[in-house]
């Protein structure tokens, strides 16, 4: 067997992870996130919080409770089960954040949690940025 | 040297083990000599707390032996962190002449290797032999923080908390170290830090099949061939591919990643991994079994990917390597 044969043959024998599972549940726990994020603009609309400024609160609220369950160790036995239900709200750009900071407090404040908070987030930041700047170029040539 | 190693006058003269929580729920529950549900053992890091750990293990096989660690000419061991500080930090507090090893998962087997050889040619009387792992510090080290919120492939394994240290002498002892052979390094393409198991399931197939075209010993002369952590996935690789081979194990063959760990009920993927995974079931379960006669003679089958974060991230493909080494009851 060469190493080709020898690939395809082990993927052929590797279990699958189950798709149409992971994919109902992130499914449906990803839409209770978003109800909740919801439930918590309205309330701020509620209370009084002007129209623009609700989302963001909610936003920022949701951005709260996930670091929260990611410092009390909640979180990742959440994603285990919600995996791309948790990942894809805003509340997997928290725990991307939160969780390298926690693990790297072992080296200090500035070598260990600064340098290594942005570990995981890091790309995420810098291609965002970088396609937001792109888009804001076009948005601006074709308006001129 | 690409021959089987016979050695003359080595044993085991008694081991010490330590895990940590899961591996004191699985099924070999009961077979260490210490349990620590802390993850952090007491200290401020993972990897202070798996060099407390280490230090734990050899100050137990100490003890058993009766010894202050004066009469011991050296400590030869490793783990999986960056230089291998949790083993170093550990035996820096005794005062034994040390050597670092790195042999990612067959360091046990590697250890038992090396130390053989020196106490069969007649260079040391006796010396430790150990190795370890520690879940959280190997997280660390090679994938995500610990808290971070993903899910694992069913291939992925677990890193096994726990050291197993061992007592080689050359003074007659109920274990027999008999021989050993070193192991080719094998890449087989595998580029899936998830699946080890299919990188290693190779090597571990070359080593055994090399070991009885030299030996006058069949396969049905062993009461148990264990690989270190291919996990559930490598044991069928692994058994495929010596059906393939037309070599059959008689049913002796077994992986110790598939031993340690209730794989459903505590749903640990395809098993358990690290150096600690054979250094604690041969420290604890096999030992038991070969002192209660139980088991007569064994094979053990050390299985090590050897590839780091960046090689991964680089792109490239997992070599490993299987060293093996066979032990019987006196």
């Amino acid at each position: 067997m060469n190493k080709k044969e020898y690939v395809r043959f082990a993927e052929k024998k590797a279990k699958r992870s189950p798709c149409f599972k992971n994919c109902l549940l992130a499914f449906l726990i990803g839409g209770i996130i978003c109800v909740i994020g919801q439930g918590f603009g309205d309330l701020y609309s509620y209370l009084g919080v002007p129209d623009e400024y609700s989302p963001a609160l909610a936003s920022v609220t949701l951005i709260f409770l996930a670091g929260l369950f990611t410092g009390i160790g909640w979180f990742d036995k959440l994603a285990k089960v919600a995996g791309a239900g948790t990942l894809v709200p805003i509340t997997g750009f928290s725990n991307a954040v939160a969780s390298p900071a926690i693990d790297a407090k072992s080296e200090g404040f500035i070598n260990g949690v600064g340098a290594r908070m942005f570990i995981i987030a890091g790309p995420v930041i810098v291609y965002g940025t970088l396609a937001s700047i792109i888009y804001g170029v076009i948005y601006y040539l074709v308006t001129i | 040297m690409r021959k089987i190693i016979d050695f003359n006058n080595v044993y085991i003269a008694d081991c010490a083990t330590t895990v940590g929580k899961d591996e004191s729920e699985g099924p070999l529950a009961g077979s260490f000599d210490n349990t620590e549900p802390d993850p952090y053992f007491g200290k401020q890091s993972f990897e202070k707390a798996e060099a407390e750990m280490n230090l734990r293990t050899l100050n137990t096989l100490l003890g058993k032996c009766r010894s202050d660690g004066s009469g011991v000419d050296a400590v030869i061991g490793g783990d999986l962190l960056n230089q291998c500080t949790a083993t170093s930090f550990a035996v820096k507090h005794l005062g034994i002449p040390f050597l670092g090893l790195y042999g990612a998962c067959t360091t046990i087997a590697e250890a038992i290797l090396i130390g053989s050889g020196m106490i069969s040619a007649g260079a040391f009387d006796s010396c430790i032999a150990m190795a370890s792992s520690h879940f959280c510090s190997a997280e660390r080290q090679y994938r995500f923080p610990l808290e971070y919120g993903n899910q694992r492939t069913p291939t992925s394994q677990n890193t096994v908390t726990g050291c197993g240290a061992f007592m080689l002498t050359n003074a007659e002892a109920a274990i027999k170290v008999d021989s050993a052979l070193v192991g080719i390094i094998s890449d087989n393409g595998i580029k899936d830090q998830n699946n080890m198991g299919a990188a290693m399931a190779t090597a571990a197939v070359n080593t055994i099949e090399r070991y009885f075209e030299q030996s006058a010993l069949l396969p049905c002369d062993f009461d148990l061939i264990a690989t270190g952590d291919l996990g559930k996935e490598g044991k069928e690789l692994a058994e495929e591919l010596f059906r393939r081979k037309r070599l059959d194990l008689f049913g002796r063959f077994t992986d110790c990643g598939t031993l340690i760990y209730d794989i459903e009920r505590q749903d640990m993927h395809s098993g358990g991994s690290g150096c600690g995974c054979l250094a604690t079931v041969l420290g604890g379960y096999l030992f038991r079994r070969l002192k209660s006669g139980s088991l007569r003679r064994i094979m053990l089958i050390g299985t090590g990917a050897l590839m780091n974060p960046n090689s991964i991230l680089q792109g490239e493909s997992i070599p490993s390597v299987a060293h093996l080494i066979t032990l019987s009851a006196v």
